[in-house]
C-alpha cells in the first residue's frame, strides 16, 4: 500500500497504522471530523517520513459526500492502492435499547456509511485490479450479546458485506482484510477498566498491516481473540441465551 | 486503569489519572487538583498527586515538525526521547542533553529541565528548548521562550510540571557525524583520583561520568571507573568494537519484583568487585553504540523491580567545588557505613554554564547519585543524614530523585521558590510540592493517604 486512504484518521487505531504507513513511505490522504486533529496526525505522518499528506475535515455520516470525497483523495494522491477504515463509534448500548435514534447513529456510523465508502472505493479498485481494502470489524460482530448487540450487529453487518465483497473481488486482484480487534486501549473505551485481554492501538496496527501485507481474509489482533471467539461462536444458543455476556 | 507508579514504586499512593489526547483540548475541570504526568521516570513523589489526577500525556506523542537542515524539531510534550532519537540519529542529528534514560518525555525533560553527561559543555535541556506553548487551567495558552513570556519560560523549565501543561515545545538538536562514540573507561584508585581524572578530561571530552565503588573504604574510598568520551568523527579509526549483548530490543526484562534476599549487602558488594575488576586497572578505548553508551540501564526494562516491592530510594545530590571533596567523601563514608548500599553510584562534575530554569536542580560542583533499596527507617535515616551533609556543604538534592526531603531542605536548596510559587497554576499541585511546602496546602481536604503534608518522621511509621 503506496497511496492509502484513512478514513476516520484521528481514531487511536488508524492513528498508529498511519505512523507505520508514514514510515513505510506512503502517500496518505486522511479523513476526520476535526480539521485540528487532523493536522496533528497529518504533521506527525509527514515528519516521520510520508512523502505526501493530505487531509479532509468531513463527517462520514454524510453518505451524499463520499463520492466526491474518493474522487478528491484519487486526484490528491494520483490513484489509490490502499484503504484503511478505522471511523467507527461504540455507541452505548443501554441509550441504544431506549432510543432507536441513538441505536440508528451507531448503526449508521459502522455500518451504512462504511458500506456506502466501500462501494466507491471497490468499483474504482476492481476496475484497475489492484488495490488492498482493510477494514477495522471487531470482535463483537462475531456473535451477538446483550450488552452490546446493536454495535455487534453493526459490526456483524460490515463483516458480512467485506465477505460478500472479497467473494465479488477476489477474480479481480483486489484484497479485501477484515480485522477484528478484541478490546484495545483507546479513547473510545477509556471509561473501561482494563485488564490482561486489552490490547494497545500500536499491536492492532502492526497486525493490521501484516494482514494487509499477507493479503489475509480476516484476522483477529491479537490472534488469541480467533480461539476466544471460537468458543464463544460454539455455545449452543439454548445455552447461550441464559449467560449474562 | 491502574494509578502509575513512580520510578522508584515510593510512595503508593491514591490517585486518579486522565489521558489527554489533543493538544488542542481543553484542561479537564473540577476539583481535584491537577499533574502531567509523562513516563513516570521520577523517582519519587514529584510525578504523583495523592488524591488529585494525573494528567497521562502519553497520548500527546506527535511530532510537528523537523528540519534536518538547522536540527530544529517541534513536537507534542508527551513524545519521549526515544521517538525523537528515532528520528534524527539516522539523519545526523542528536539530542543536546539526554539523561540516563530515553523514557522520559519532551514534557518531563523540561518540568525536570534534566541534565546530562556533557553537563560541563552544554548545560541543562532548558538551555537547548527554543520555545514552548503553555497551557494554564483559565484556558489561556502562551508561547514561551527567551523573548515571548521569559518569565513564564523561567518558571517553567524545572517548574516540576507546576506551572500548567506544556503542550508542545521546539528544540534544538545537535550534529553528529556517525552513531558511534569513542568511548574510554580509565580507572581511579580513590576520590582524589576521580578528581585528577574529572580535571584532565573535561576540556577534550564532551562526555564524562564515573561509577563508584560505593563499598571501597578507607584509601581507596571513592574509587571506580570514569568514562569519557565522543561522538566518532565521520572515517573513525579502527577500535575494538565493544558488542553490547544489552542494545535496544534485546527484551531483556524484570519480570517481577525479586525477592528480598536477591538483594544483600553481599550480593551488592559482589557486583561492585567485579564490576571494578572487569577493567582489571587498565584505561580501555572503544568504539560504542550511543545507545549503550548513554542509556545502559534501559536495555533491562523494569530494572527498578530489583528493589522488590518496596520499592527504592534515590539520592542525588550536588555540592560546590569548595566544599565538595569533604562532602562527597563524608556522603560515600556514611552510605558505605549505614544499612544497605547503593549498586550504581555515579559522580559527576557539573559545569558552571546557567540554567534558564529559576527551579533547575544543576548548578556548578560535583553530583553524587546513588541508589538504596527501601528497607524503611534504617534507609530513611541514611538518607536524612546524606542530606544534612549536603545542606551543610551548601548543595542541593534533586526533586526529581526525591522522595524526602523536609520543606527546611527545599528552602536552602531553591532560593528562587517564592518567586516561582507566584507562577503555580492555581489548578495544578503534586505530592512532591505538598510534602515540601506543608504550609500552603492548596487543597486539605482531599489528601489520599496522607503522603504529601506529612514530615519524614510519619513516612517512617508508614513503612
Amino acid at each position: 500500500m503506496k497511496k492509502v486512504i484513512v478514513l476516520g484518521a484521528t481514531s487511536a487505531i488508524a492513528q498508529a497504522t498511519v505512523r507505520l504507513l508514514a514510515a513505510r513511505g506512503a502517500s496518505l490522504y486522511l479523513v476526520g471530523r476535526n480539521a485540528e486533529n487532523l493536522e496533528a496526525v497529518a504533521r506527525d505522518a509527514s515528519t516521520r517520513g510520508a512523502p505526501k499528506v493530505e487531509f479532509r475535515a468531513l463527517d462520514l455520516n454524510d453518505c451524499e459526500a463520499h463520492a466526491s470525497l474518493v474522487e478528491r483523495a484519487w486526484q490528491a494522491l494520483g490513484g489509490l492502492d490502499g484503504v484503511v477504515l478505522a471511523h467507527g463509534v461504540l455507541g452505548d448500548q443501554d441509550e441504544s435499547q431506549r432510543s432507536w435514534a441513538a441505536a440508528e447513529l451507531v448503526l449508521r456510523t459502522n455500518f451504512l456509511s462504511a458500506a456506502s465508502l466501500l462501494t466507491e472505493l471497490a468499483n474504482r479498485f476492481e476496475a484497475q485490479k489492484a488495490g488492498t481494502l482493510v477494514v477495522i470489524s471487531s470482535v463483537a460482530g462475531d456473535r451477538g450479546r446483550q450488552s452490546n448487540y446493536v454495535y455487534g450487529a453493526s459490526k456483524g453487518a460490515l463483516s458480512v458485506f467485506l465477505q460478500g465483497l472479497r467473494n465479488r473481488l477476489a477474480k479481480s486482484g483486489v484484497a479485501v482484510v477484515t480485522v477484528k480487534p478484541g478490546f484495545v486501549d483507546t479513547p473510545m473505551t477509556a471509561h473501561v477498566p482494563k485488564n490482561k485481554l486489552f490490547a494497545s492501538p500500536e499491536q492492532v496496527a502492526r497486525g493490521l498491516l501484516k494482514a494487509a501485507d499477507a493479503r489475509k481474509n480476516e484476522v483477529y489482533v491479537p490472534g488469541f481473540w480467533a480461539l476466544i471467539m471460537l468458543i464463544i461462536r460454539s455455545i449452543p444458543e439454548p445455552v447461550f441465551k441464559r449467560l449474562k455476556l | 486503569m491502574s494509578p502509575p507508579d513512580s520510578w522508584g514504586r515510593f510512595p503508593r499512593v491514591e490517585q486518579q489519572a486522565r489521558p489527554l489526547v489533543w493538544r488542542s483540548d481543553a484542561l479537564p475541570s473540577g476539583e481535584r487538583s491537577l499533574l502531567p504526568h509523562g513516563l513516570g521516570r521520577s523517582y519519587g513523589d514529584s510525578c504523583l498527586n495523592a488524591g488529585g489526577t494525573l494528567l497521562l500525556t502519553s497520548g500527546l506523542d506527535r511530532l510537528i515538525d523537523f528540519d534536518p537542515t538547522t536540527g530544529v524539531v517541534r513536537c507534542e510534550a508527551g513524545v519521549s526521547l526515544d521517538t525523537l532519537l528515532r528520528l534524527c540519529a539516522p539523519r545526523g542529528w542528536f539530542l543536546p542533553v539526554t539523561p540516563g534514560t530515553k523514557f522520559v518525555t519532551v514534557g518531563g525533560a523540561i518540568a525536570n529541565d534534566v541534565h546530562g553527561k556533557n553537563h560541563h559543555r552544554s548545560g541543562t535541556f532548558g538551555r537547548h528548548v527554543r520555545r514552548f506553548e503553555l497551557l494554564r487551567s483559565d484556558g489561556s495558552r502562551r508561547m514561551c521562550s527567551a523573548e515571548e513570556n521569559p518569565d513564564w519560560f523561567g518558571a517553567t523549565v524545572g517548574g516540576l510540571g507546576l506551572t500548567g501543561l506544556v503542550t508542545w515545545a521546539e528544540v534544538q538538536l545537535v550534529p553528529i557525524r556517525n552513531p558511534f562514540v569513542v568511548q574510554e573507561t580509565v580507572p581511579f584508585e580513590n576520590l582524589d583520583g576521580f578528581f585528577r581524572v574529572s580535571r584532565e578530561s573535561e576540556a577534550d571530552h564532551e562526555f564524562t561520568v564515573a561509577w563508584v565503588d560505593c563499598l571501597a573504604r578507607g584509601r581507596k574510598l571513592g574509587r571506580g571507573l570514569f568514562y569519557r568520551g565522543n561522538f566518532a568523527p565521520s572515517q573513525f579509526e579502527r577500535l575494538p568494537l565493544v558488542k553490547s549483548h544489552l542494545s535496544h530490543g534485546s527484551g531483556l526484562a524484570v519480570p517481577m519484583d525479586l525477592p528480598a534476599f536477591c538483594l544483600n549487602r553481599l550480593s551488592v558488594a559482589a557486583f561492585n568487585l567485579l564490576y571494578y575488576h572487569r577493567q582489571r586497572g587498565r584505561p580501555s578505548r572503544h568504539l560504542v553504540h550511543y545507545d549503550p553508551f548513554f542509556y545502559p540501564l534501559d536495555a533491562v526494562h523494569g530494572w527498578n523491580r530489583i528493589y522488590g516491592s518496596r520499592g527504592f530510594l534515590q539520592f542525588q545530590c550536588v555540592v560546590p567545588h569548595a566544599t565538595a571533596r569533604d562532602a562527597v567523601k563524608e556522603v560515600l563514608e556514611r552510605s558505605a557505613r549505614g544499612g544497605l548500599p547503593s549498586f550504581l553510584s555515579v559522580l559527576k562534575t557539573f559545569g558552571d554554564l546557567p540554567s534558564p530554569g529559576w527551579m533547575s536542580f544543576p548548578r556548578p560542583g560535583i553530583t553524587l547519585a546513588m541508589d538504596f533499596a527501601n528497607r524503611g527507617e534504617k534507609t530513611w535515616r541514611l538518607v536524612e543524614d546524606l542530606d544534612r551533609v549536603t545542606r551543610e556543604a551548601g548543595g542541593a538534592v534533586y526533586p526529581a530523585k526525591d522522595a524526602r526531603m523536609s520543606p527546611e531542605s527545599f528552602a536552602a536548596y531553591f532560593p528562587q521558590r517564592e518567586r516561582f510559587a507566584s507562577y503555580l497554576d492555581p489548578a495544578f499541585s503534586s505530592s512532591f510540592w505538598r510534602r515540601v511546602n506543608p504550609v500552603s496546602l492548596p487543597l486539605p481536604s482531599l489528601e489520599g493517604r496522607g503522603d504529601g503534608a506529612v514530615p519524614p518522621a510519619s513516612l517512617l511509621a508508614l513503612r
